[in-house]
């Protein structure tokens, strides 16, 4: 979809310091290099399949679609996956390519901690050196991976400026990537930051699209109506999305972090409340003020907490292909707890959003009507965190 | 040649970087003019932004004390028309893309040319995106500084052909920020410079003794300080115009 210059329609581009433009040049060339070449291909599918457990499976939740008495719901493991994430599929591509790229270490960002933990993982199985940077904040609401990655041999560097959040983990990656770029690779977690990164990315999470294509019209032989996903920079949704993009008869939806409302300022829904924008590299929708200071969104999910949005998404929210809505921090938590009774499966509170927003539409439609809710992770890192939301205190 | 190129005329230059708004506006003309009576001959003002992916600990700092004190765009274009009644020597804006994008291009640039800003220095703004604000800089005669930093090598020559008002070279890899020892080839880079351009290089990036700013002005056109400056202000507050000027006193004296 992007043309030469890394743009979605106007999105996109290569908003950095001219001390990273040559790094991202390079990678651009190693990239379209590698992304053709059968011996590369042969890795990544070997260690999609045998190491991250590919192809996840697609479920049909009957309970789910009894309960809700319309549509067909089907749900995209990608919580199976291996680190229990969808964030694996990127970073294997990711590290194999830094890996042929003679680099020797791996920086990451993280928000909920899981592509923290997925590329401290590839970075243990490909002998790297991982360096993860995580907001204070987000180490506190999520010990649990912060001890995972430091299990798998990485060092987490809290991040205390700002929110103490993902944008402000992003910016610290970005900062050390500018001190340390010749064995260095920033191993960039989602649908941003400057070109390539969105068309890498991308292309290492279409996978799930492409599968749920083979995978419905086995099941179904048809194509669904609806597939949905959550949407924070919107990595596990581009790659639910993508190889849709051309069926027009699908429609496709991004479930947004509305936190505690879009009327509130304690929101992280970008579609909905943000404006045009540059800033992570890139020229995409933004939560920002008057004069362009961004803004400190919220969310309940740390994975979803980010003021900004992939530039391919908002270029398929600018031409009308895919349609974003806001789902709250109440409408999440009453999913995640929903999907763990009715179907015995606890999902992220990430997904818990894409959950939350079948729930509102499934009941009103047909019974022939089919829709795939991407599940992107696993809900066990959340439940300390949802058991808080609801007024109990467990320790982890 | 623009107003800039005068801080460079028939001497090595001082530049200083100044965060608008910290502590507050009224300390910042203080400072400015301090820094300007004890020889500083381009000031570089910087706008804060939220997220500056820049700067180093001190600058950010600098940043975040700025905004929480309400420091606006608005506020600081009306703190430099105050400013221009008393300072001539060229003065230049340094900020983030998306300050200048949200205000909207045309509005901002044509703003700056209207109150004697003579240039901009985006650091997230590569010459790849240089199309983004270029055609207004030239529309109201507001030069685009462009950066070259350690890690340019081939794309030295394409940048300083186009290079306008001076060119700002940065010393290190990372952020901005005080460093015991700057250990870039910076003589080929500077001599890369100039087989391409007549236009003025300064170095900047982690410059904070004389000696260091000698010797960078020794090799350059000029020597560009921020973080050693911002920490005065972080130190002495409202009182600080009087210590950065002391502070730039012994900079010029050591590079002139």
């Amino acid at each position: 979809m992007s043309n030469q210059n890394g743009r979605f329609g106007i999105h996109g581009g290569q908003y950095i310091p001219e001390t990273l433009m040559n790094a991202v040049i390079e990678l651009e060339e190693a990239y379209n290099h590698y992304k053709n070449d059968p011996e590369f291909n042969k890795e990544l599918e070997t260690l999609f399949n045998e190491y991250a457990g590919r192809p996840s499976r697609l479920y049909y939740a009957e309970k789910m679609t009894k309960d809700l008495g319309g549509a067909k719901i089907y749900l995209k493991r990608e919580d199976l996956n291996h680190t229990g994430a969808h964030k694996i599929n990127n970073v294997l591509g990711q590290a194999l390519l830094a890996k042929k790229m003679g680099k020797t270490r791996l920086i990451a960002e993280t928000g909920a901690g899981q592509h923290g933990v997925a590329t401290a993982t590839a970075a243990a199985l490909m002998g790297m050196e991982c360096v993860v940077f995580m907001g204070e904040e987000d180490t506190r609401r999520q010990a649990l991976n912060v001890y995972k990655m430091k299990l798998l041999g990485a060092e987490v560097v809290p991040v205390t400026t700002g929110t103490a959040t993902l944008k402000d983990a992003v910016s610290e990656a970005m900062r050390e990537w500018t001190s340390r770029i010749s064995d260095t690779h920033y191993c960039l977690g989602s649908v941003m930051g400057p070109h390539p990164f969105p068309t890498i990315v991308r292309d290492f999470q279409a996978v799930i699209s492409k599968e749920i294509k083979e995978q419905i019209l086995k099941k179904e032989g048809r194509l669904p109506d609806v597939v949905m996903a959550c949407v924070g920079g919107g990595s596990n949704a581009i790659g639910t999305f993508y190889n849709f993009i051309e069926d027009k008869e699908v429609q496709l939806i991004g479930c947004e972090a509305a936190g505690r409302g879009v009327d509130t300022f304690e929101t992280a829904a970008t579609i909905a409340t943000g404006k045009l924008g540059i800033f992570h590299g890139m020229k995409s929708y933004f939560c920002q003020d008057e004069y362009g200071q961004i803004a400190p969104v919220y969310s309940i999910s740390a994975g979803l907490d980010y003021p900004g949005i992939g530039p391919e998404h908002a270029y398929l929210n600018d031409i009308g292909r895919t349609q974003y809505v806001p789902v709250t921090d109440d409408e999440a938590v009453n999913a995640f707890e929903y999907l763990s009774r009715t179907e015995g499966i606890i999902p992220a509170i990430e997904s818990s959003h894409a959950l939350a927003h079948a729930m509102k539409i499934a009941p009103s439609m047909d019974k022939d009507k089919i829709i795939v809710i991407t599940i992107s992770g696993r809900g066990d890192k959340d439940c300390a965190a949802i058991a808080r939301y609801r007024g109990e205190n467990i320790n982890e | 040649m623009s107003n800039i190129g005068k801080a460079f005329e028939n001497k090595k230059a001082f530049i200083a970087f100044i965060t608008c708004g910290d502590p507050d506006l009224e300390t910042t003309v203080e400072v400015v003019k301090e820094a300007v009576k004890n020889g500083a001959d381009l000031i570089e003002l910087g706008i804060p932004f939220s997220d500056p992916t820049a700067e180093g600990p001190t600058i950010q700092g600098a940043n975040l004390r700025a905004l929480t004190g309400g420091v606006t765009t608005d506020k600081i274009f009306d703190m430099v028309k105050e400013l221009r009644k008393d300072v001539s020597v060229p003065m230049v804006f340094m900020t983030y893309a998306n300050v200048v994008f949200s205000y909207g291009a045309e509005r901002f640039i044509k703003t700056c040319s209207e109150i004697g800003i003579d240039g901009i220095i985006l650091p997230d703004l590569p010459y790849e995106e240089k199309e983004e604000f270029h055609p207004v800089c030239a529309k109201y005669g507001v030069d685009l500084i462009s950066l070259i930093a350690p890690t340019s090598e081939n794309r030295i020559a394409r940048i300083a052909k186009d290079a306008e008002g001076f060119i700002y070279v940065v010393s290190s890899l990372g952020v901005t920020g005080t460093r015991s020892e700057i250990k870039t080839d910076l003589e080929s880079i500077v001599k890369a410079i100039r087989e391409n351009t007549d236009v003025p290089c300064a170095i900047g990036f982690g410059i904070s003794r004389p000696e260091q700013a000698k010797k960078m002005a020794d090799i350059s056109d000029g020597a560009i300080v921020g973080s050693a400056i911002i920490k005065i202000i972080e130190k002495y507050g409202k009182d600080s115009p009087k210590y950065v000027g002391e502070y730039v006193k012994s900079m010029k004296d050591a590079i002139a």
